[in-house]
């Protein structure tokens, strides 16, 4: 069924009887051309993007627990492209663009809103960053706009700009980036990839990954052995443990990093905005909550949830910022796990192994990657090729040195982003 | 979270910060291959439920420790000096 607007009006004359379900429960077949390991946001993706630009149709998607049940359920839903260093700034500018057409690829309303991202800035030599990052933005193609303490007044009236420790100096402008309906993102993809024939196994845990003679033959799950000429890892939190089933480690450390969503209010925040001088981003939602978040707590977790001194640290940061937002109630937290990779950026790339391809090391930055991610990562599987605006997602840069892209400048080491 | 130190006793973790996998006490020696030195400083087992890691009590005791944790109940079962543990092999 193709969704619209017309299909809305008719079906509610009709009682709202016609809506099927989005996608089919199909039992594992013995054997595929692609197995994906991990029904989340990028796995469904690229099983999308292998159909629809590559015409691969025979391939299952491997979802231990329910479809998008993972980070791309777990985040705070920005979508941007505003990175400074060659190999990101190619590679967001890219996925951006298809956001930018991604609901009418999928016929399916993610609710992308590109309301507009300010960086907020708090000193000269923090404006002279931001200038220097929102040139790369140009340079790449895409918008920036460096905004002066009155130019954020008019779009921003709410903050404290005359706090005395951390001044207002102005922010830069990205219009562009945004935010979308994070699960819709994965239901979107589902619903597309399972129209074009890929079969998506959920509660469908991998157990093993068959090699021979170093060449991938399948993996074995949950629900039976399935064959496969290739293998494709992309598990996000689980990376270490599914690559350890290949003989891999990874340089991938498993982080917490916490988010938060207040009661429903009024509209009152039009952008998202992150504070130069505190771990603390926001935005709010279409229901009406603010939605917002910091840093890692800093220590490996798998728990997803987090601890009570970086939630603090977030809510302290928040009020000295705007401090109306003391009048909210805090209605839920929870924690995502990151990928951290050693310099903060991700890995697609092929492995030791012929036929496996891994996908991991998003760190928090995997959400507004899901398209770009899915896109480059399923051109990797069908060609063999890197797609050139991901080329630089090499997973032997940590030992050779070469191609890091840190972009903090803090160092090439776990730990540090 | 609570880290007993072996100095202090059992301490808020605000006054800990952590370093890594306690694998950075097996620093390999220095005309080591550099292979050894990627899996040193790049590669972790990134273990889903117990491990040993280094945390360093900066607002107490100034101690290096090695603290015993589990990474997905986030329950700490021990910690002992990091210079012992490094002594003892």
């Amino acid at each position: 069924m193709r969704y619209s607007g017309w299909q809305v009006l008719a079906q509610g004359i009709m009682g709202n009887r016609g809506w099927r379900p989005a996608w089919r429960d199909p039992a594992p077949k013995d054997a595929y051309d692609i197995v994906i390991i991990g029904g989340g946001g990028h796995g469904l993706a690229t099983a999308f993007y292998l159909a629809q630009e590559h015409g691969l149709t025979n391939i299952a998607v491997l979802e231990k627990g329910y479809l998008g049940g993972g980070n791309i359920g777990r985040n705070t839903t920005i979508v941007r492209a505003n990175y400074g260093l060659p190999g990101n700034s190619e590679f967001y500018s890219h996925s951006l663009k298809l956001w930018e057409g991604m609901e009418q690829a999928l016929n399916y309303n993610v609710m992308h809103s590109q309301r507009g991202i300010i960086n907020l800035f708090h000193s000269d030599g923090q404006r002279d960053a931001y200038a220097r990052r929102g040139n790369a933005m140009i340079n790449q193609g895409d918008d920036a706009i460096l905004l002066d303490r009155e130019g954020c007044r008019k779009l921003l009236p709410y903050l404290d700009y005359e706090q005395t420790r951390f001044p207002i100096y102005g922010g830069l402008y990205h219009p562009r980036g945004g935010t979308a309906r994070h699960d819709a993102v994965a239901w979107g993809y589902a619903r597309a990839a399972d129209q074009r024939g890929v079969d998506l196994i959920q509660n469908c845990e991998v157990t093993g990954i068959d090699i021979e003679g170093g060449v991938v033959k399948g993996v074995q799950t949950s629900r039976g052995a399935i064959r496969a000429k290739k293998v494709a890892i992309v598990v996000a939190g689980r990376s270490s443990q599914v690559a350890a089933m290949a003989g891999m480690r990874l340089p991938i450390e498993s982080h917490v990093l916490q988010a938060f969503v207040t009661e429903g209010l009024k509209p009152c925040i039009d952008h998202v905005v992150t504070y130069g001088m505190g771990h603390f981003y926001i935005s709010q939602s279409d229901k009406g909550g603010l939605v917002f978040g910091g840093d890692l707590d800093f220590y490996p977790s798998y728990a997803a949830r987090g601890n009570l001194p970086m939630a603090e640290h977030v809510v302290e940061a928040g009020m000295t910022l705007m401090p109306m937002i003391g009048k909210a109630r805090m209605l839920r937290s929870w924690g995502g796990i990151m990928d951290m990779s050693p310099d903060g950026s991700p890995i697609i790339d092929k492995t030791h192994v012929e036929g496996l391809y891994l996908n991991c090391g998003w760190c928090y930055g995997g959400f507004k990657a899901v398209p770009g991610s899915g896109h480059t990562f399923a051109h990797l599987i069908a060609t063999d090729r890197p797609h050139e605006a991901a080329a630089r997602y090499r997973l032997d840069r940590f030992a050779t040195g070469r191609g890091l892209m840190d972009e903090e400048g803090t160092g090439s080491q776990h730990n540090l982003h | 979270m609570l880290i007993p130190c072996p100095l202090c006793g059992a301490r808020d973790s605000r006054e800990f910060t952590p370093k890594g996998h306690a694998s950075y006490l097996d620093r390999p020696a220095e005309d080591a291959p550099p292979q050894a030195w990627n899996d040193y400083l790049h590669l972790r087992e990134n273990p889903a439920g117990d491990t040993r890691e280094l945390w360093f009590h900066g607002a107490g005791c100034g101690a290096w420790l090695v603290v015993e944790r589990n990474t997905v109940s986030h329950a700490v079962t021990g910690a002992r000096l990091a210079r012992e543990v490094r002594d003892a092999g």
